[in-house]
């Protein structure tokens, strides 16, 4: 029985304290792998995935393996009870009797709220629609403090589609509990940083950013350069999309006009908006950002599970 | 003058801004009650120019103040007990709205889980933008 039940729905659901612990201890578990092999003996996680998502299912699915512990669960709504009716809640009241830590991603946004409320074990959100995916924003994290040995100061480039881009709000929301970042907000007008993001959000914390068009135009200041990709589903109208999707592409002559100690990063899959011919550059450092959300769940897992 | 007749024992929800007493009659359900309601529009006031007001015969427990604070907490409330004012209120804006008002975003869990309550936060009292606890969507009024 866990002394106090806790949950990671949003990113603010750690404190500052929190999530420098974890990193922390992420880092520890990158070090140490083999001592943490099998401190998760016995226990259960469930991925309730109602929509796919291979990566950050199998990132889950990896941490726990890698801690010693079990998997259960299912990668798609048409095969658990949903396609039945079965609602949210109630799925989650009889998971918690099987598992002793849940992982859900769903396309409706605050279903993973509904979840924790309806919960006797630790809820994770593994994204609920275009709302929040935190487990994303503690990789970014811990990818941005691994490699740059800070969270503060930063000058971060956020760029593509800045409305729809959940990783994106969850990212800026993070970010700005540092002192002294900046932030450059690179998208076409249509997918601009959604209003109340820059209000209550960046103004409010007094952070400065800047909306501007052309990544060419302030790659060259960035410590952080955090692509995304322009997402398919989130359109309602296909014109839309083909319009915009190729609008940013990140390629070798764009790299040239980086600093020399600048990093990429991309919540991934990319689809074109990075060109392959960057991938063997140092600073691009997407695939080891997956790795490192490996070691993030770790230890967000132990923590949930009061085993760290 | 228009005569009214006074009320013995009630609530009367005076300053309410003229033309909304209809909407907010509706939001309070008030066609529900089984006791008398008199809805007066455009009376005269010092204060506003034109005001509307509503008296409802009965307690405080026959109107919810959420919903009251939320549509319009310039609204004053006066109990009425024996035919004279016993006490004047003022309402502030709730904190939380239960069921007041319905998330409108198609993309919330609430609109595939109808049996999940419609729970809303203020999170800018000086916007007045109460937010879904769900998918944190503003709520428009």
């Amino acid at each position: 029985m866990l002394q106090n039940l806790r949950h990671l729905i949003s990113p603010d659901d750690l404190t500052v304290e929190e999530t420098m612990q974890l990193l922390e201890l992420a880092g520890r578990i990158k070090d140490a792998p083999s001592a943490y092999s099998d401190v998760c003996r016995g226990k259960k996680l469930a991925t309730l995935f109602y929509e796919p998502s291979t990566r950050t299912r199998l990132s889950f699915e990896t941490a726990m393996i890698n801690l010693g512990g079990n998997i259960i669960g299912f990668s798609d709504a048409a095969s658990s009870s949903a396609a039945k009716g079965e609602t949210v809640s109630d799925t989650i009241k009889i998971i918690s009797i099987f598992a002793d830590i849940i992982a859900i991603r769903h396309p409706k946004e605050g279903a993973a709220l509904v979840a924790s409320l309806n919960s006797t074990v630790p809820v994770i959100n593994a994204g609920d629609g275009g709302h929040q995916h935190p487990t994303q924003t503690l990789t970014d994290l811990n990818t941005i403090y691994s490699l740059k040995g800070r969270l503060d100061h930063l000058k971060i480039g956020f760029c593509g589609d800045l409305k729809f881009g959940r990783t994106v709000h969850s990212l800026i929301d993070a970010l700005v509990r540092y002192p002294g970042n900046e932030f450059a907000l690179i998208s076409p007008d249509e997918l601009r940083v959604p209003g109340y993001i820059k209000n209550e959000v960046l103004t409010r914390s007094g952070h400065s950013y800047t909306e501007v068009d052309k990544l060419e135009n302030v790659i060259g200041d960035l410590d952080i350069l955090y692509m995304t990709r322009v997402q398919r589903e989130r359109f309602f109208n296909e014109e839309d999309y083909i319009r915009l999707k190729d609008r940013y592409i990140l390629d070798a002559a764009k790299m040239k006009l980086a600093g020399e100690q600048m990093l990429v990063l991309h919540p991934l899959p990319r689809v074109n908006e990075i060109a392959v011919e960057v991938d063997k550059d140092p600073r691009a450092v997407y695939f080891k950002q997956v790795e490192y959300g490996v070691y993030a769940r770790m230890a967000l897992i132990l923590k949930l599970l009061e085993l760290a | 003058m228009l005569n009214i007749s006074g009320l013995n024992d009630g609530i009367v929800l005076d300053h309410i801004q003229a033309g909304m007493s209809a909407e907010l009659a509706k939001h309070l359900g008030l066609d529900k009650l089984d006791c008398q309601v008199a809805t007066i529009r455009n009376c005269r006031s010092n204060k506003m120019g034109k005001k509307d007001i509503i008296k409802i015969e009965g307690g405080l427990d026959v109107v919810n103040l959420d919903v009251l604070g939320y549509f319009d907490h310039n609204i004053t409330i006066n109990i009425i007990h024996n035919g004279v004012i016993t006490e004047k209120r003022s309402l502030k804006l709730p904190k939380k709205l239960v069921n007041v008002i319905k998330c409108k975003n198609p993309r919330c869990i609430t609109t595939v889980e109808p049996s999940l309550p419609h729970i809303f936060f203020l999170t800018d009292e000086a916007t007045q933008t109460y937010r879904c606890q769900y998918c944190e969507e503003p709520a428009n009024k």
